[in-house]
């Protein structure tokens, strides 16, 4: 039986079709676009027109707008970093407590070069106070940028509005979109956001492309300075061959957005529901009523999130976990932190996240799988008895943390 | 994902006494701070004899934490309550053939509930003696703790001696900023500033020239005999994996070693003289370095050689 992968927040597979795009620019089309001979020509042509289909998806007003980069870490930094040097005379940064690490580890390291960040924080349903946000803004911020969507949760931010408020306030606004673009329609050129990350792999491109929009007429210092590519707002050689698939990744994603909001969505109530009804001491930890459609975030009381993933992984099902263990740094989930979810909910939370690859029979199969990883677990737990939590479990397993 | 050895995933998907022992008369619950995990561990003891009969765990953790609390439930089976608390975090790792430096603590964890257990046992009051702080040095599992201590108690000033003091950043040498950012903040306490050309301070004995002056030519021969005994002993280890190693040169406080066979070139080869130093400062009970033969100190003639 195949694998049934539910990691898509993590990274997508690349489109058959996506790669069938791309390998003719490995070969026979493998000329630098800056190139004056026909070698060259062919490829400038090719990164014109993914520059179209990104635009496209995006929303757009202008082509030049698009600007290729190496990952969506690469767009956050010279965005941020551009805000910045743009502005010397400002010194604050206004973000959320539950930003990528992109963003927020940027502006831990910015702190200690003496700015001065502000961040938002959450409720327990992941929500920002639009009133602390107004408070923050003022003359001496030089950047807002606050995600369009929770890479653990789903949960969508209002950005449109709060690019209005920044706007209003004359001050730059940039949003990390990498897991909202392709799974929810854009229309930047209605919008203020003035500056917006992109990586190809969370939308069926390769890894290591992305993209910066940067809404014509923002004031802009490169990251990187050199070669006049990208109008010279980042040089280094074109990756070509990861434009084109990223392009291609786009019309596909703008195609197929009805999906996203039908069918993913479908699999992913089915899921959600499916779990909930089969096991208990569990819930959703996102802002069900206003989140990505493919995203579904369970937390199991009483379980460790690497302990699930390891037994799903026994039976050929992917997915992630907020759990310290699985951080690599071991540091429990930061947002699930800013949620006040209680330790022993957050430390099995897990996240499935789907692409219109997956299919109802992955979900069943899902849904039964599910319910005796857990009771297995929870046999384990010093929180648990046969057939339900101990009374009062903070009280009756209350160890001695070391 | 983490590289987990087969005993680690067979402890985990196959746990060893799961649950709690009924009529226990030991119990012991302890967690982990730096990753949240939980252990509560139960022991039936013989009152006359003080044999552990039975042992029992329950685990609110991650696939390491429930392999080793279960190898830890199999280890002390049997053994009497003063032969467990010599039981290592260590040696349940061992056990479970190696934990990723990352999850060493989840074996910590299990020592402490083993040492929680026993003091419930003997009617006493655990208090645990150790922080653990966030992992800075990943070849060689060091917290931030650790290093922050040691600079403290050694007025440490540059990233060379701490390496020195607790090998923290000997290794791949990534977490070299991380180690700075102490330094730092530490210094800062003490008044001072960090300064990142700073050499650190000359070690008095790893010239031969203090070395002899210092030494007895004989005790110099017998630490070698005792350096060379200790290799030989390694190698079937190392041999059992195809590789080899041999001993080179001592000069002072550093020991030069050549890697051959599947050890030359392996990635995991810097882990591997990591763990045969651990082994050499265990046993001789003093700090030395092991590294390649190839960083032996070269006469003009042979680097001219090698320039060309």
């Amino acid at each position: 039986m195949k694998d049934v992968y539910l990691d898509n927040n993590a990274t997508t597979m690349v489109d058959p079709s996506v790669v069938e795009a791309m390998l003719p620019y490995f070969t026979e089309q493998f000329g630098n676009p800056s190139s004056m001979h026909s070698f060259g020509n062919k490829v400038g042509f090719a990164l014109k027109n993914a520059r179209k289909q990104i635009q496209a998806l995006l929303g757009a007003e202008h082509d030049s707008e698009i600007i290729f980069t190496s990952c969506g870490t690469e767009s956050d930094s010279t965005a941020i970093l551009s805000a910045l040097k743009a502005q010397p005379e400002r010194n604050e940064i206004i973000t959320t407590v539950v930003e990528h690490p992109a963003v927020l580890s940027l502006c831990e390291h910015l702190e200690k070069d003496g700015y001065k960040v502000h961040y938002l924080k959450v409720n327990k349903k992941g929500q920002l106070d639009l009133e602390e946000y107004k408070s923050f803004l003022s003359d001496r911020v030089a950047v807002v940028s606050v995600m369009w969507a929770n890479n653990e949760t789903g949960t969508l931010f209002p950005v449109l509005e709060m690019a209005e408020l920044a706007n209003a306030a004359g001050v730059m606004f940039h949003s990390d979109a990498v897991q909202a673009v392709g799974k929810i329609p854009m229309n930047l050129k209605t919008s203020k956001i003035d500056m917006l990350s992109i990586s190809g792999h969370k939308l069926h491109a390769p890894k290591g492309i992305g993209v910066l929009y940067l809404r014509r007429g923002v004031r802009f210092r490169p990251l990187l300075r050199g070669g006049h590519q990208e109008r010279g707002r980042r040089a280094g050689t074109e990756n070509a061959a990861s434009i084109v698939a990223l392009g291609k990744a786009a019309e596909m994603a703008l195609e197929n957005m009805q999906l996203e909001n039908t069918r993913v969505k479908a699999m992913r109530d089915r899921l959600e529901q499916g779990i909930l009804d089969s096991v208990s001491h569990c819930f959703t930890t996102s802002d069900v009523d206003n989140r990505l459609p493919n995203t579904c975030n369970i937390a199991f009381e009483f379980v460790e999130g690497e302990a699930i993933l390891m037994l799903l992984n026994k039976e050929g099902i992917a997915a992630s976990s907020g759990s310290a263990c699985t951080s690599g740094s071991l540091e429990p989930s930061h947002v699930m932190r800013a949620m006040d979810i209680p330790y022993t909910a957050a430390h099995g939370s897990t996240r499935f996240s789907f692409s219109r690859y997956n299919t109802m029979e992955e979900v069943e199969r899902v849904i039964a799988a599910v319910p005796p990883i857990i009771e297995k677990l929870r046999k384990l737990s010093p929180y648990w008895n046969e057939n339900g939590p101990v009374e009062e479990p903070e009280k009756a397993f209350a160890p001695t943390y070391a | 994902m983490w590289d987990y050895s087969e005993t680690v995933q067979d402890h985990f998907y196959n746990p060893r006494n799961a649950g709690a022992v009924e009529e226990a008369n030991a119990t012991g619950d302890v967690g982990s701070l730096s990753c949240g995990d939980a252990l509560r561990l139960t022991l039936k003891v013989n009152a006359e004899t003080d044999v552990i009969e039975e042992a029992g765990f329950q685990t609110f953790g991650c696939g390491s934490a429930i392999a080793s609390s279960s190898a830890l439930t199999e280890m002390i089976k049997g053994m009497t309550v003063d032969e467990a608390l010599t039981v290592s975090n260590q040696e349940i790792a061992d056990y479970l053939d190696g934990l990723p430096p990352e999850k060493m603590h989840c074996s910590v964890m299990g020592r402490e509930a083993l040492q929680a257990a026993v003091a419930n046992y003997r009617g006493e009051v655990w208090s645990d003696d150790h922080e653990e702080g966030a992992l800075i040095c990943k070849c060689f599992a060091i917290d931030a703790v650790l290093i922050e201590e040691t600079i403290r108690a050694n007025k440490l000033t540059t990233v060379e001696e701490v390496a020195h003091y607790t090998k923290a950043g000997g290794g791949c040498a990534s977490c070299h900023e991380g180690i700075e950012e102490i330094l730092t903040m530490v210094m800062e306490e003490a008044g001072e500033t960090f300064d990142p050309e700073a050499v650190a301070a000359p070690d008095v004995d790893t010239t031969p020239e203090t070395l002899v002056a210092g030494t007895s030519g004989m005790a110099i021969m017998k630490r070698i005999k005792r350096i060379e005994t200790i290799i030989e002993s390694i190698r079937p280890q190392l041999q059992a994996d195809r590789g080899d190693i041999e001993l080179v040169e001592v000069m002072g406080d550093t020991i030069y070693v050549n890697m051959t066979g599947a050890c030359s070139g392996c990635q995991m080869a810097a882990q591997t003289l990591g763990g045969v130093q651990q082994r050499l400062i265990e046993d001789l009970g003093e700090f030395v370095k092991v590294v390649p033969a190839t960083e032996l100190p070269v006469s003009k003639t042979s680097s001219a050689m090698a320039g060309a």
